[in-house]
């Protein structure tokens, strides 16, 4: 019961924060944590509930985000366009994707999935004729405002939380569970773990792909480097739900609200009031953000919640013995 | 023809540096069931050492490989001692932690090294970077040759170790059985320790091996760690025969392949081959020769 008005209230706090605060540079932060609770989230569905870790959600991001983008210059059409098609195309690439990386288990999975998204960024460098290769797709934005985004982020962050809550409440979602506990008990149950695996993907493929358009409709430029990237995409989407908690409904928001402000803090050298050095360390500071995070807190903080609780807690907390919602 | 012929011989030259990287990066895949997605960081800091030795000392990249190689060898059992061994004891809902974990501990190294030099483009110059000679009508570039021969030496040392000695008999046991190879008094956490670092001194030779002929900046292991690992999987993970191949194969289809289609595409290729095996071949090149 207390963690629903908690819900309500941070649902509450995030469609007044800009009414509330009028600095865009906070707005900008808060659009892009709502971004990554999307990406996040998708990944969390596809990796934390149904088993398969995948290094390659960048394929996604990156085919949505040129989606948008090739709108405009190969089409002649708005970039918004990018929105409606965007999740699509991203799922015609996870179906063929799955095809070719669901025959494969354990770390050839991971691997697969890395060198599709690798494959990927190369072609994009190179066929300079369609992506505009190195130089980019640079649009311009409509609106000057961050409000409109900043709704629209927030829109796509509940809508994306939202089905993925009703899909794990429903009957698929026991069969990625199941899939992801035993995939040879229940292929002996009866679930086709072929299938069920592929409409996980396809569910976190769209809404990857709905993040990418959005990415380049909000930033007006992207380059191939930059949403195929395999640091500052696809590990981050795992960073992202394993520091909130993988395979957990809330994991990935949280995960994704702290690596931004964190990753931001570094940025800016804590608002400036550290030395000009720390700003520099930014990708160091990521680095070690990934290993203290494996290291120490493998449940992420929603899921570690009672161990870091109980750091302040007098009373000894008992784990229960069922963690997740 | 003989362009073709060129390349195949510098196609084969290269790979046989790729090979044994190749080789580290099987060894840790055979003995702990992960990747190592920091091998080519790894890689990396060997080439700053031997540039450092270069720059300051003025020493050969040949015989900074005596300096570059324990290094790495002790870096790599530090790493599997604090970092990657403790894993193992945690539970979570994610198993591949371990491979996650190497990738930390690559952005770390990478972002390391730039601290310290900066992230410009460096090089070795020596006075045979460049030179070639000919057999017929075939240039051969000397410090590939070397690169080539070392390359071949330390895999034969390698092997010895592996099939001759008792250490490395019990990495073997290691690889295959971990929970028989302990019952048996196997001391299997120090054997991981060493298997990694064996691997971390395998980057390092092949890495300062590529020194001479190759450019160096921060960036540079990320685009070997790719390499790395298409070449354990081409050749069929845990293989060490098969790693040889899958490194010969890389290197020819890497040159063949930048100087028939396109040079742009150069680094994809591998990446293509790498998902074709995968799908048609999931047990590798080792396949075809049951070793």
């Amino acid at each position: 019961m207390k963690s629903k008005y908690a819900i309500i209230a941070a649902i509450a706090l995030l469609v007044l924060f800009p009414l509330m605060v009028g600095s865009d540079y906070y707005r900008h932060i808060f659009i892009i944590a709502l971004m990554w609770v999307v990406i996040g989230s998708s990944w969390n569905l596809l990796a934390g509930y149904t088993g398969q870790i995948s290094f390659g959600h960048a394929i996604f991001f990156g085919v949505g985000a040129y989606t948008a983008g090739i709108c405009t210059t190969q089409l002649g059409i708005s970039a918004w366009w990018g929105m409606l098609l965007g999740g699509p195309v991203a799922m015609v690439f996870g179906f063929l994707m799955g095809s070719i990386c669901f025959r494969l288990r354990g770390s050839y999975f991971n691997l697969a999935t890395l060198a599709i998204a690798e494959i990927l960024r190369l072609v994009a460098k190179s066929w300079t004729s369609f992506t505009e290769g190195m130089m980019g797709i640079l649009t311009i934005q409509t609106f000057r405002s961050k409000v409109p985004y900043y709704f629209l982020a927030l829109g796509l962050a509940g809508l994306c939380v939202f089905t993925i809550y009703k899909i794990m409440k429903s009957k698929w979602g026991f069969y990625f569970v199941a899939i992801r506990e035993d995939q040879d008990a229940a292929e002996a149950l009866g679930i086709s773990s072929f299938r069920y695996k592929t409409y996980s993907l396809l569910v976190s493929s769209f809404f990857t792909g709905l993040a990418g358009a959005f990415y380049m409709n909000y930033m007006g430029f992207i380059d191939p480097d930059v949403v195929f990237s395999l640091y500052y995409i696809s590990i981050m989407a795992i960073l992202v739900a394993i520091l909130g908690g993988a395979g957990l409904i809330w994991g990935p928001p949280v995960g994704a609200f702290i690596m931004v402000l964190l990753q931001e803090l570094f940025r800016s050298a804590f608002f400036g009031m550290a030395p000009k050095w720390v700003s520099n360390a930014h990708a160091m500071a990521f680095g070690i953000l990934v290993i203290v995070v494996i290291r120490y807190m493998a449940n992420g903080i929603v899921g570690d919640w009672p161990k870091i609780h109980g750091l302040w807690a007098r009373e000894k907390v008992i784990p229960s013995a069922t963690s997740g919602n | 023809m003989e362009m073709f012929i060129q390349m195949l011989v510098a196609g084969i030259l290269i790979g046989g540096v790729y090979a044994l990287i190749g080789l580290g990066m099987t060894l840790i895949m055979g003995v702990m069931r992960i990747i190592n997605l920091a091998h080519g960081q790894l890689m990396m800091v060997a080439m700053y050492i031997t540039f450092a030795l270069f720059q300051f000392f003025d020493l050969d990249p040949y015989f900074a490989l005596l300096v570059a190689m324990p290094c790495l060898f002790l870096l790599g059992v530090v790493i599997q001692k604090y970092f990657l061994n403790p894993l193992l004891k945690i539970d979570s809902v994610i198993p591949q932690n371990q491979i996650l974990m190497t990738v930390g501990i690559g952005i770390v190294l990478t972002e390391t090294i730039r601290f310290i030099f900066r992230s410009d483009y460096k090089s070795v110059k020596t006075s045979y970077s460049t030179a070639t000679f000919m057999i017929g009508n075939i240039s051969w570039n000397v410090p590939m040759f070397v690169a080539f021969g070392l390359a071949v030496l330390l895999t034969t040392g390698l092997f010895f170790f592996l099939l001759k000695t008792d250490t490395g008999r019990s990495v073997r046991a290691t690889a295959q059985n971990k929970d028989a190879a302990m019952i048996l008094g196997i001391n299997a956490e120090w054997i991981t320790q060493l298997t990694y670092g064996l691997g971390a001194a395998m980057a390092a030779a092949g890495g300062t091996l590529l020194l001479p002929i190759y450019y160096l900046f921060p960036d540079v292991g990320g685009q070997f760690t790719l390499k790395a690992f298409v070449i354990t999987v081409l050749g069929g993970m845990g293989s060490t025969v098969g790693a040889i191949m899958g490194g010969l194969v890389l290197g020819v289809a890497e040159t063949l392949g930048a100087t028939y289609i396109s040079m742009d595409l150069k680094d994809a290729f591998g990446m293509v081959i790498f998902v074709l095996v995968l799908v048609f071949m999931p047990g590798g090149l080792k396949t075809l020769t049951k070793v």
